[in-house]
This record gives structure tokens, sequence and C-alpha cells, in this order.
């Protein structure tokens, strides 16, 4: 459960979030949805504690990131957009540090490995080094250290990025699993398919401000549209950074 | 800080899987330097035994004037060469290190009795011409020493009255003491090992992380940052020490290798005078992780980073080179200046003297401190959230 009030952040002169505020239930998939340099990512750090909001109230299980960061970060679980694995380290390694940084005991990260090797189908590649893995291996790894800690709520930065449809149709069954488990799961992404396939709720974010917010249903209502993509377009009111 | 732990064994454990950080660590100190030191220490007995046991060809200008003179030079195992056309010029163009000139006026002062002037000509910039130049010198005067006494005791005058004074050497120095090479050059070899010992680790993870875009989930964690920074600043100083004893190690197996006849050197790194120095040296490797992580931190990219380790560089360089080019007696105050005072602590325990516990702490303390200071800088530093952005 995520509660964000008009939130700012700025960079110098650069005013990358103005005025934010959205919800998240858990239970639901939430997208975030917006073209390059919308602040989908400034907005994400934020909520991880990464960045402190200049203005504004972030809540994410009724704990504040400024004043309870540790806390706040045992229960988050993030997939960035980069990945960021460490290629001189086995998938198992990768996966057992972050559950080490948890504080989980050795017992409870072995089970874990095991089960989340089941889950996300790993056996094959679990022990190799991640350098050379396929973007598909990479995003497993990325997902089962993120979720390592059993965290509630989870956070993916374009997560079918570069995947294969074989692996997107996987990562979907998966992402709807958490969701059927009671998890808040937050989505940003480009992928107009993968919006309508897996978000209850889309929050279109432009230029710093929210452009719209409801479900896919809600939005082709409110812009008169036929498609989402079409949706999209007219609520950020351009077509700019859809390309990129 | 079981965090802090559990980087400190990633890092540790992860660098040991790089070859890079691998061939600093371990080959750059303990396998390059020593062979180093050999080398350089054969190359420069060879070169001065040659030359002092190199027979002599000396070109002599006007040996007509002077034929006693250049028998006695052959009798010697001087070979006389002839003169070539312009002495001057062939010293000058290096053809010729030293070439002997009896001037004409030779026969007549030594006739009449007159200091009869020899010139000996080369150029003593030269630093190769030193050994036969001195050579020669030597027996210029051991024949003008030699007439001399004879001209006297033909006077009935004892030759011993002219010797008012006679200059005897007392050696004093240890055959220790004698090692200059290495006394001067262990210290500085041993302070750039505690920075370069540890620093691919610092930039690999620091700067390295940011590059490969894994700070950022790192940072997700729910461990402090300060835990994080010491845990890598630990990796690293752990890698600088094993790095400095390994070296130390490889040079106590070196050092019988040297050839010590040649230098007059017979210095030896017995256990005592290794832990010694490894004591003294420990608190320049936090010292040195602190600063490396502090810097490598501080750029946006593995590149950048590095540049910045020249600088770093330099840091053990100047107290090294100060005491290279004047080398000073320790004193108590030299001791709470940090990487100044190990120069001198590694010298006095090479020598084979024993350090008072007082030097040793001062030099110690002073050196921790600041190294604490420079940590609690990265510390700040990396609770800044824009340490976390590379662009």
């Amino acid at each position: 459960m995520i509660k964000v009030k008009n939130l700012h952040k700025s960079f110098g002169k650069i005013k990358a979030v103005r005025g934010i505020s959205f919800e998240v239930h858990d239970g639901e998939i939430t997208g975030l949805l917006g073209p390059n340099g919308a602040g989908k990512t400034t907005t994400l750090r934020m909520l991880y504690s990464l960045l402190p909001p200049d203005e504004g109230e972030i809540r994410i299980d009724g704990l504040d990131p400024a004043k309870d960061a540790m806390s706040i970060k045992r229960t988050l679980g993030v997939v960035p957009d980069s990945r960021g694995l460490y290629t001189r380290m086995s998938a198992r390694e990768n996966i057992v540090y972050y559950g080490e940084l948890h504080g989980m005991s050795c017992k409870d990260i072995n089970t874990r490995v095991e089960e989340l090797v089941g889950t996300l189908d790993m056996t094959d590649f679990i022990d190799r080094r991640t350098e050379g893995f396929s973007q598909g291996q990479r995003v497993k790894v990325a997902i089962a250290r993120a979720m390592v800690h059993k965290p509630q709520t989870v956070m993916l930065d374009e997560p079918s990025n570069g995947l294969d449809v074989m692996s997107t149709r996987a990562l979907r069954r998966y992402i709807l699993g958490l969701k059927n488990a009671g998890h808040s799961v937050i989505l940003s992404t480009h992928i107009m398919q993968e919006v309508a396939a897996l978000c209850d709720r889309i929050i279109i974010i432009a230029d710093g401000q929210i452009a719209a917010d409801g479900s896919a249903q809600d939005l082709l209502q409110k812009s008169g549209c036929n498609t989402l993509e079409d949706a999209f377009v007219h609520l950020i009111g351009s077509e700019e950074g859809l390309l990129a | 800080m079981s965090g802090l732990m559990t980087v400190y064994k990633k890092e540790v454990r992860e660098n040991l899987r790089d070859r890079r950080s691998l061939f600093n660590s371990v080959l750059l100190g303990p396998i390059l330097f020593p062979i180093l030191f050999i080398g350089l220490a054969y190359f420069a007995g060879n070169k001065q035994q040659e030359r002092a046991e190199k027979i002599l060809e000396v070109p002599v200008v006007g040996a007509q004037h002077a034929a006693n003179l250049v028998s006695f030079l052959e009798q010697q195992g001087v070979m006389i060469q002839p003169a070539p056309e312009d002495p001057e010029a062939s010293v000058r163009a290096q053809e010729v290190q030293v070439i002997i000139r009896i001037p004409e006026q030779f026969p007549s002062q030594w006739k009449s009795g007159k200091p009869a002037v020899v010139e000996l000509i080369a150029d003593p910039s030269r630093r190769e011409s030193d050994i036969p130049m001195q050579r020669i010198r030597g027996l210029l005067n051991a024949y003008g020493a030699q007439i001399g006494q004879l001209r006297l005791q033909l006077r009935g005058v004892s030759p011993n009255l002219r010797s008012a004074i006679m200059v005897k050497d007392v050696d004093l120095s240890t055959p220790q003491s004698r090692g200059m090479l290495v006394m001067i050059m262990l210290p500085y070899v041993l302070m750039i090992t505690a920075f370069t010992g540890g620093m691919h680790l610092a930039i690999d993870s620091t700067a390295g992380e940011k590059e490969r875009k894994s700070l950022e989930p790192l940072l997700i964690n729910p461990v402090p940052r300060w835990q994080i920074m010491l845990g890598k600043m630990s990796a690293t100083a752990t890698y600088a020490f094993a790095s400095l004893s390994l070296t130390l190690l490889a040079f106590r197996f070196a050092f019988p290798l040297l050839p010590t006849g040649a230098l007059g050197v017979d210095l030896n790194l017995g256990i005592k005078a290794i832990s010694g120095i490894l004591l003294a040296v420990a608190p320049v490797v936090v010292l040195a992780a602190a600063m490396l992580t502090t810097l490598a931190s501080l750029a946006k990219s593995l590149r950048e980073a590095q540049s910045y380790m020249g600088l770093v560089f330099m840091i053990p360089m100047i107290p090294s080179l100060i005491f290279m080019v004047n080398p000073m007696k320790p004193e108590t105050w030299m001791m709470a200046i940090p990487m100044f005072s190990q120069n001198l602590l590694i010298g006095e325990y090479v020598r084979g003297e024993s350090v008072s516990l007082l030097w040793l702490a001062m030099s110690m303390g002073s050196t921790l401190l600041l190294g604490f200071g420079v940590a609690a800088i990265a510390a700040t530093l990396f609770s800044r959230p824009r340490i976390v952005f590379s662009n």
C-alpha cells in the first residue's frame, strides 16, 4: 500500500517531478506510464528512498521513507531497468548476496533460492557466472534477487525490455502471480500491450505531473479513443518520446 | 554491522576472480619490485666491478717527454695508446674517456726539481669516466710520491717529515647501514605498494559499480550507506595489506640473492624487521584505502577514477622523495607526520636498529587519525544521493 501526496523534486533548475499524487493498493498491479524524461524513474527513486523529495509526502505501508528508510527497504523489492548484476558472480551468488544484505539466515536464503529457481525456471543457469547471460536470464536473476526477502511491495522498471515472446509471457505470468499473492506491484513501462495485459490501474505521467489515473477502461472513456496507444498520446498531449 | 561484513566478504571474493585486480596486488608489488631490485643491484655491481678490473687503455700525448713515467704506467698494467690528433675533441666525442698529456716543458721542470705538470684530460660529468680517472690519478700520484720520496732520501731527509698529518679512517658503519640503494628504495616501494595493492578494488567497487549500474540496486538494500562504504574500504585495505606482506616476504627471499659483495651491502629482513615494518605501515594501508575510496567515489566512471589515481600516486611519493634527496636523522617530532614517519621507521628496521615504542605509537596514531578523518569524509560523500548516478 503506497500513498503519495504532492511530490516535488528538482535537480538544479530542472523540475523533474511537479506535484505528483497517487495511491497503489495491495493485490493490484499499477502501471506507471510516460514518455522518456517524464519523471517516472525519479518518482520510483523517491519511493525506494534513494532520493529525498523536495516537498510532499510518501507513505509505504504507513512508513515514511525520510524517517524509516531501513524499514521501508525491508519491505521493498526493486528490479531496476539496468538490472545491475555482478558478472563475476554466479546467479546464485548474486541472489545470496542480497539475501545476506537483508540479514537473512543462510538456511532461509538457501530454501528461498531453491523456491525461486523453481518458480522462475532457472535450473540451467543458476550456478553459472552471469557474464554473457541473455536478457531473459538476467531479468530472471534480477527478479529473484529482488524477491529473495519476500517483499510486500514490488517495483519493476521496464521488466520486459529486450525479452523474447516466451520470456515475456513467463514474466507476465510471474507478475500476475505476485498480484494474486496479495503483493502490491508497480510497473514502469513503455509497452502498451503489457499495460493492457497486466495493469489494474494506469498512471500516466508527463512532464513531471499526472496526466491521467484510472483503469484501462477509464482511460479509453476519458480520451474517447479506441486503443490505449491513442489514449496515451491524447492524454499526454503529444507524440513526443513515444518512439524512444 | 552484519551488512558491513557481507559487503566486505563479497568484495574480497569477487575481486579474487578479477585478473586485473590480482595482477595489481599480487604480481606488481611482490614480484616485479624485488626482481627490479635484484636486477638493478646486479647491473650496478657488475658495471662497477667491470670498470675497476678492466685493463686501462689510455692515450698519452707527448710520451717522449717522460719515458720513465710512461714505462711506470706500463709496468702497472696500463696499455699506452697512440695519441689522437685532437685530444680534447676525442674526449668530448666520447671516443676515449681519459687522456694523459705530458707537456713539452715536463723534462725541464723535472730536472729543475719543480712540480712537473701532467694533464689529465677527461669529462668528470660523465659518470662512466669516474673510475678510469680515479685509477690513473692514483697511479700518477703513486709515481710522484715514489720519486719525491727518493729525492728526499738522496738529500738525507726523512720522507716522513713531509707527512705532517696522517689521516686514518675509522669506519663505524655496520654492514647493514651501507646498503644505501636498498635503504632508500625500500621505504618508497613499500609505501607505493600500500597504495597500489588496493587501488584496483577501490575503483572497481565504487566507480566500477556505478558504471555497471549495480550501485543503485545495492543501495536499495536495508544496509546503512556508511556500512557499505566501510565494507568496501576494508576490502581495499585487506588487499593492500596482503600485497604489502607478500612484497615484504618476496624481499626477504630476494635479499640473499643481491650481490652483496659488489655493493658492500649486507642486509637481511628477519621476521622481527618484517613484523615491525608491517606494524608501522599498516596504518598507511588504512589511510590509503580511505583516500582511494573517497576519490573513486567522486568519479563518475572507471576512466575518470583511473585518471585520479595518478594524483594518488604522488601522495606516498612526496615524503619518500624528500627522504631520498635529503636523508635525515629521525627525530621524535617527525614521527607525527603521516607517511613521512614510516619512511624513517622502515629505514630503522632495515638497518637492524630497535625502534622505540613511543615512535611507533606516534607514527601509527597520527596516520590512523588522518585515515579515520578521510574515511569520515568518504562516509559523508557516500550518503549524498548524487553518488549513485553516473550521468
